[in-house]
């Protein structure tokens, strides 16, 4: 896993030598080493070759990134070795072409290693007999209850009966029936009816994880995945069983009998709890989000993602989100919100008017009267715009650090998804939050009469809300209200990543763009977007008005992403120099 | 383009012969047996098979079919209905054994084209398109009928209780040996 999650540029590994199979008649050519599970390398298999060969041979025990443990005899097929003679030479076929030795035992494809001149089949009547022989065998005490079951619709048990069973059952006997919606953990239930005992669960959570927490108990048919008895299965990862577990048997608290998956739409994101920038699908349907699932990129994240990170969305859709385009003035006429100490009394403004009154401001002022306190939250096309502005005005700026407990898996101790874009944009130096007191002593002597703020709550930063009082202009963009929204001249309401496009750096330097989910609420405006629009009215440039050609824009200018374009940084990114 | 038309010939110019003619078939008519009904006194006898609007069962022990499995939802072609799953706790379930049971069930009857699609989709047999075929309301919000509305016209019926089985099944199974 460790090597799994790494991003940095690995040295081209050594050549592997190929070796040739048939599958299915055709032949390909194939390594004989694969990575394995943890990125060693490891004979080839037959479920592997058959990759190669582009034949799908159903699993469910299987997975990439798990130890192969070959218990749901799925993937058997039957293959054919060259035969030798007495004399240990190939035997030849009178046609010239060496005599294939059928093996009288089919094997299964996960867990047996090819060899020169090897033979799969993965479409003989045999094979397609032992597919619904296996199927039977797996639904003789499996319930029929998918109108209920979470897992519909992404159920692998539903996808090879329809592909590879039988039409009917010919169980007639009295199903098994065992516990349903057991606790597991804090944020697992198990159904352990629908288990097929694939032992995915059990292998990710010790052999991963680290938390040797589960396993099967009973026995024959009523074989069930337990923890220890008052122990729950608690640890950062224990979701990502839930994205493995091939049937309905594990499923997430947070996301049971929440809809149906079918009418979810998935977005290509990142997440954005910490600073490893784990890829992830973004499920939605009509403008709500339902869940994360991580998406697979071995460059970061591999198939898994933490737990926290996937929970960490529901702020996004709070009711008390900014709406509306705020002003703030000592004497304003009509009062919209009820003003808390240290607060000024807004009302309800437009983007045009807010931003031409701000423009103005900023042309106004003096070099260096000017803050900046930027989010390492925001794009890097968003920095980058502020940085655009920051040459103009002669500003300070800086960045909030913030920092948590760090893993050895995913999760690092940075929890600013773009701390490496506000370095590499110079928004911050690589010591984050160095300026902050400097801007808080300027607001203090009265040198520094605007204050520029986006994402953060600067008076849990040192700028009291007193300091910001004393201010002549402060702009505040932020998603939330909080303390610094509430004594802001300008609120401008911001969108969170999943109402927005862009691209974060992550810890390691990668560049990965995400993709917008929902529509912002109320006139919520994605930073970059009317950012594009102030920079344009304070410094007079122009030439983007897409989140492409702005990301082209900066990559020309700023030096780290000299070479990067939008469309090269493809799905799961590009890593760049840090 | 112009049509040409023929002159009457003399019988036609006479004009009573084709009063006569009309009138005999009003006659005719005034003593056969009426077809026209005293709709609303009078109402018609829906046949065996009318698709009117879709409502809600129950089982014959008074308890909510449907499961909120949204397979009507989707296959809904003007989008009528709109389901809302009950999420992580079943708080409102009204049989044992449930797992899962709507929140809210809607239908938004102004939109239904009573195509049948829901009936014929539904696992649980939970939806049935009835023999109401005059639905009427004085505004929008009134039209859009909710999961006690459905539920209260659609009555009982009484097919596959597959629920209940289970639950007997499993109670069975709680003393061991396993008796079949």
């Amino acid at each position: 896993m460790a090597d799994a999650t790494t991003t940095e540029v690995k040295p081209a590994p050594p050549a592997i030598e190929k070796i040739k199979v048939k599958v299915d008649g055709r032949e390909v050519e194939v390594p004989k080493l694969t990575p394995d599970w943890q990125g060693k390398l490891a004979p080839t298999t037959m479920l592997q070759a058959c990759d190669i060969a582009k034949k799908d041979v159903p699993h469910y025990c299987y997975h990439p990134k798990l130890p192969v443990a070959g218990n749901c005899r799925m993937c058997l097929v039957e293959f054919g070795t060259p035969a030798l003679g007495p004399d240990r030479k190939p035997v030849m076929n009178p046609d010239g072409t060496p005599k294939i030795a059928k093996s009288p035992r089919p094997a299964i494809g996960c867990a047996t290693p090819i060899s020169p001149g090897m033979e799969i089949y993965t479409s003989t009547p045999g094979v397609k007999q032992m597919r619904e022989g296996v199927l039977e065998s797996l639904l003789i005490n499996h319930p029929l209850d998918c109108p209920i079951c979470d897992q519909a619709g992404e159920c692998k048990l539903q996808e090879y009966s329809v592909d590879y069973g039988q039409s009917a059952s010919r169980f007639v006997e009295a199903k098994v029936h065992k516990p349903k919606a057991v606790d597991l953990g804090p944020r697992i239930m198990l159904d352990a009816e629908r288990c097929i005992l694939c032992t995915r669960c059990i292998r990710f959570t010790k052999d991963v994880a680290g938390d040797d927490a589960l396993g099967i108990v009973n026995r024959g048919s009523y074989n069930t995945i337990a923890t220890f008895p008052g122990l729950p299965f608690d640890n950062n990862y224990t979701l990502n069983t839930v994205d493995i577990c091939p049937v309905g048997a594990l499923t997430s608290k947070d996301f049971r009998f929440q809809m149906r998956v079918w009418f979810l739409k998935e977005t290509k994101s990142v997440c954005t709890s910490c600073a490893t920038g784990c890829n992830v699908l973004i499920s939605s349907r009509e403008e709500k989000i339902y869940r994360y699932t991580p998406r697979d990129n071995d460059a970061v994240n591999g198939p898994w993602m933490c737990d926290a990170g996937r929970l960490n969305y529901k702020w996004i859709q709070r009711e008390d989100r900014l709406k509306d385009v705020l002003v703030g003035q000592a004497s304003s006429l009509p009062v919209s919100k009820s003003g808390q100490a240290g607060s000024l009394p807004h009302y309800k403004s437009s983007w045009t008017a807010a931003l031409s009154e701000i423009a103005e401001k900023l042309k106004q002022a003096p070099a260096g009267s000017v803050a900046i306190v930027v989010s390492a939250c925001q794009t890097n096309e968003e920095l980058w715009l502020i940085s655009k502005l920051k040459a103009k005005l002669g500003a300070i700026s800086d960045s909030v650090e913030r920092t948590g407990d760090a893993d050895k898996l995913l999760v690092s101790a940075d929890k600013n998804p773009n701390t490496n874009g506000a370095r590499l944009t110079g928004i911050c130096f690589s010591e984050m939050g160095i300026n902050l007191p400097k801007i808080a002593d300027g607001i203090a002597s009265g040198k520094i009469k605007s204050l520029i703020v986006f994402g953060e709550d600067v008076t849990k930063h040192g700028i009291s809300a007193e300091l910001l009082g004393k201010l002549d202009t402060l702009i505040v963009s932020d998603i939330l209200p909080n303390a610094t929204t509430a004594a802001a001249h300008y609120v401008l309401p911001g969108c969170a990543h999943a109402e927005k496009r862009g691209s974060f750096t992550n810890t390691k330097g990668r560049v990965q763009k995400f993709m917008q989910a929902v529509q912002p609420p109320g006139d919520a405006r994605a930073e970059w977007d009317f950012l594009h629009d102030l920079v344009y009215n304070v410094t007079g440039k122009n030439g983007f008005l897409t989140i492409e050609g702005l990301f082209n824009e900066m990559a020309k200018d700023v030096p780290a992403f000299n070479g990067l374009t939008w469309a090269s940084l493809s799905d799961t990114g590009v890593t760049v120099k840090i | 383009m112009i049509v040409k038309r023929k002159p009457l010939n003399l019988f036609e110019r006479l004009y009573l012969p084709a009063i006569i003619g009309g009138f005999k078939v009003t006659l005719r008519h005034f003593f056969k047996k009426k077809v026209t009904m005293q709709y609303p006194e009078e109402k018609w006898v829906v046949p065996d098979g009318y698709r009117g609007a879709p409502y809600l069962v129950k089982d014959q022990e008074g308890n909510t079919k449907c499961v909120s499995c949204q397979l009507c939802e989707f296959v809904c072609p003007p989008k009528a209905i709109k389901i809302i799953p009950p999420g992580p706790v079943v708080s409102n379930a009204d049989r044992p054994n449930a797992e899962k049971m709507p929140k809210e069930f809607e239908i938004n009857m102004l939109r239904c084209i009573f195509c049948g699609f829901c009936q014929e989709v539904c696992p649980e047999e939970a939806i049935f398109l009835q023999k109401d075929y005059s639905l009427t309301g004085t505004s929008r919000a009134e039209m859009i009928y909710n999961k006690e509305k459905l539920l209260a016209l659609g009555g009982v019926h009484a097919g596959v209780q597959k629920w209940k089985h289970k639950a007997e099944e499993a109670k069975e199974q709680e003393t061991f040996p396993v008796k079949v």
